[in-house]
């Protein structure tokens, strides 16, 4: 049942929200069309001013990758992390998850397919993969595209709040389905 | 602060790849990854403009209104300095929504829509503003009412459940976005009182 409401909600979602948008605006005599135009104008430029600090974050996070720097540091964290009841093969996206988006959906598709979507595991890292953001990511871009340069408590904050999740998600998955 | 992180992920890695002998890895590295960074900004480009293009009609048609109506009470406590009707608070709210139903796609434009509005009143344009830090801590954290991206991979993988992950991951996120608040709120108050002694 919640199964149900969940999955029609993640499809109506937008087209609803767009069509309510459209016939609220047009009811209230706004050029819907010219409108747009006008807004979407911004779109192209301001993407493509973000490219100089994305290359500059995911250049540093893929060369950590490929160096091997991370595997080494899931390697120091993993037994340490043992001793507070933290399974190992989650340790990766605990890591991986404020860096990089695509390598930490990477990492929890082959826990989905190693253990299975339905084991302790996975659910623990679905569970983990959808409480945080990609911290690193969100920051590049969002300071970047508008030239600041002193970004304050910003990254601490973040990874805290990161941190604060994984906790979350390990103590809520063990008392709800271990 | 940036400048060194920066310099030090790429320090180690160094090091990393000439102790483990894969500096050839190193390089391949280096040019796939500034190929996919900018892959990630063109596949950005068209949801940037369709979002925007409806940010307009959004916020040109009153519509705007009855989402800060409705958010009053968050966008109050968060941002208390920020005027409501200030368009920055517009694509704050716009953003929080987006990001809550799980629009991901959405979410992006709207946030950098927000942050070139808080820039445009920001006192000095090189330093992060309060409101900035604070937006940012809670977008970083994902308060999101269904992870919609999570629920599908669960779906692809043969899930018996896929939403049964829903309730869990909406508690860890609660407790994510209040330490993301309280660290902020506390953070801020230590830098004011800092100031205040020079």
């Amino acid at each position: 049942m919640l199964q149900l409401m969940v999955q029609t909600a993640a499809v109506w979602v937008i087209p609803l929200f767009i069509f309510i948008v459209l016939v609220y605006a047009v009811v209230q005599k706004v050029d819907v069309f010219d409108t747009f135009v006008e807004g979407a104008q911004e779109g192209f430029s301001t993407a493509v001013n973000l490219i100089p600090y994305l290359v500059a974050m995911l250049v540093a996070i893929g060369l950590l990758r490929a160096s091997g720097a991370l595997e080494l540091l899931i390697k120091i964290m993993a037994p340490l992390l043992a001793r507070f009841n933290v399974p190992g093969e989650i340790v990766p996206l605990a890591i991986m998850r404020p860096l990089s988006g695509s390598g930490a959906l990477g990492i929890t598709a082959e826990i989905l397919n190693n253990f299975g979507p339905d084991s302790f595991l996975g659910r623990l890292a679905s569970t983990m993969q959808g409480s945080t953001d990609t911290t690193f990511f969100i920051l590049t871009v969002y300071f970047g595209s508008v030239g600041i340069r002193r970004t304050r408590h910003a990254l601490a904050v973040g990874l805290l709040a990161d941190l604060a999740a994984f906790i979350a998600s390990i103590v809520i998955c063990t008392l709800v389905f271990y | 602060m940036i400048n060194l992180l920066w310099f030090a992920m790429i320090a180690v890695a160094f090091v990393t790849a000439a102790v483990t002998g894969r500096m050839e890895t190193f390089t391949d590295a280096l040019f796939s990854s500034a190929e996919q960074a900018v892959s990630v900004v063109f596949s950005m480009v068209s949801m940037m403009t369709f979002w925007l293009g409806m940010m307009k009609i959004i916020e040109k048609s009153g519509f705007i209104h009855w989402i800060v109506k409705l958010l009053q009470p968050l966008s109050r406590l968060l941002f208390p300095r920020l005027p409501r009707d200030h368009p920055a608070m517009h694509a704050i709210l716009m953003n929080m929504s987006a990001n809550f139903l799980g629009m991901g796609n959405a979410a992006t434009p709207f946030g950098l829509k927000a942050m070139q509005e808080l820039q445009a009143i920001n006192e000095d344009p090189q330093t992060a503003s309060d409101e900035m830090c604070t937006f940012l801590a809670v977008n970083t954290s994902a308060l999101t009412l269904v992870p919609t991206t999570v629920v599908a991979l669960r779906a692809a993988s043969g899930s018996l459940y896929p939403a049964e992950i829903v309730g869990t991951t909406f508690l860890a996120t609660l407790c994510g976005v209040i330490t993301a608040i309280a660290a902020d709120k506390i953070f801020r108050s230590v830098s004011r009182r800092q100031n205040k002694r020079r």
